[in-house]
């Protein structure tokens, strides 16, 4: 027998965990899926530097623990699972998860992205063994070592720059010639003497011996010249991608896989909502993660009342 | 209900390479967030196995050499044992059905 909430929630990130907070409070029925770990991109990140009232800087795993029991204090329901797919019929909308069903008269998609791999060569094979999304989690195992970071966005530099601590070079390698992270990020990556930038190039091949990372193959995209790099460690910090395949043909989405929804996290399904960095014109940040899962959950209380006062009219007309 | 066991180097040969059951092996750090966060799935699993396989943690910081012998670069690492051998690995804060299908695995 299906469990039957008021709220379902599909993603345990800052989003999700914040959405929940909100229906709890506001005394609905909430149960939250997570398929790995609360906190999502946070619950790997060490130091937040942007999230508002933290001066020094908050502790991302940290964070991401105290969300969690936040939301769980005002009696959100947790559960690890993946979700396969949702169902609508009439009012119900049917969560499918690896868990089983779970019934919500609104779903709250908030499933986040996740990190995108470079698919070449070596990358799979050797993951774990040099080759990282995580430099934050990683960056102790390559005391003294020469790494390469692959990207040219915040991720990329924020995780670089964290590899200095430990790493004895760090290099930078980058399609383009010009870095798109924030500014204060590139001063000081410019500034740091281990970190060193290659231009103009993508990593054709990630090269193991001995099952670990040795080497990458380098091509300069303007000139078409191929090098190799001798290094022990390959941090990837590309982009990351929305993670809506589960839902598919149920719900529009543009063509980078984002949900489309309007400024209220409305999706065009009645009583499915999505927020946070798996809809379009995300700003991708904690805060406004965190700020969307709110929204979606205000927009969801008052979809349940209307409801309950369409159910209540109809009653009462019998 | 079975959580999963602290152990040191000098356990191992006991609780993992002799087991009759295969064994997840937990590699955390206490400087970890990450590995905190995996935590309670783990534990959850635990329960989830108890009877079947069993489950334990290393804390790499302490068990370095252990931790170099397995070429763990990268934390968490849970590596799925079987017959004294790694026989199943996930790497980073990956989801439940995931390390679900690498004990499966092991117990076929």
């Amino acid at each position: 027998m299906a469990e039957q909430y008021d709220v379902i929630i599909i993603g345990g990130g800052a989003c999700g965990l914040t959405a929940g907070l909100y229906t709890s409070r506001a005394q609905l029925k909430t149960m939250l899926l997570e398929k790995a770990v609360p906190g999502g991109q946070i619950a790997t990140t060490s130091l937040v530097e942007n999230y508002p009232g933290f001066p020094e800087g908050v502790d991302g795993p940290d964070l991401a623990e105290r969300m969690e029991e936040q939301a769980k204090k005002y009696g959100m329901g947790f559960r690890y699972a993946e979700v396969e797919g949702i169902e609508i019929s009439g009012d119900d909308r049917i969560v499918h998860s690896s868990e089983g069903d779970f019934i919500g008269k609104t779903v709250i998609v908030t499933s986040g992205a996740e990190h995108t791999k470079l698919n070449v060569p070596g990358e799979a094979e050797l993951t774990g063994r040099g080759v990282s999304y995580c430099a934050t989690c990683d960056a102790a195992f390559f005391r003294e070592m020469r790494v390469v970071v692959v990207g040219g966005g915040d991720g990329a530099l924020d995780e670089g720059l964290f590899l200095t601590r430990y790493a004895s070079e760090v290099i930078v390698v980058h399609r383009r010639n010009e870095l798109r992270a924030t500014k204060i990020l590139q001063e000081r990556a410019f500034a740091n003497p281990k970190m060193r930038f290659v231009w103009d190039s993508v990593v054709e091949e990630i090269i193991g011996e001995d099952g670990k990372v040795a080497k990458v193959a380098l091509r300069n995209v303007k000139t078409g010249e191929r090098s190799a790099l001798d290094v022990e460690g390959v941090f990837i910090y590309i982009g990351l991608a929305p993670q809506s395949d589960f839902v598919k043909g149920l719900l529009p989405m543009d063509g980078g896989g984002h949900l489309e929804v309007n400024l209220w996290m409305e999706t065009a399904v009645p009583g499915v909502f999505a927020a946070g960095d798996v809809r379009i014109n995300a700003a991708r940040q904690l805060v406004s993660a965190a700020g969307d899962g709110c929204t979606a959950a205000i927009r969801a209380d008052h979809y349940l009342q209307a409801l309950r006062a369409g159910e209540r009219e109809t009653a009462s007309a019998h | 209900m079975a959580k999963p066991q602290d152990i040191m180097t000098t356990q191992w040969d006991d609780l993992v390479i002799n087991s009759d059951i295969p064994v997840l092996v937990d590699f955390w750090a206490p400087w970890c967030g990450p590995c905190r966060r995996v935590a309670p799935l783990v534990e959850e699993l635990a329960g989830e196995y108890e009877g079947r396989a069993g489950f334990v943690k290393i804390n790499t910081d302490e068990n370095q050499a252990l931790a170099a012998k397995y070429g763990i670069m990268s934390i968490p690492t849970l590596l799925v044992f079987k017959g004294g051998l790694p026989v199943g690995q996930v790497v980073g804060a990956r989801p439940k059905s995931e390390i679900k299908k690498r004990l499966d695995e092991a117990l076929v």
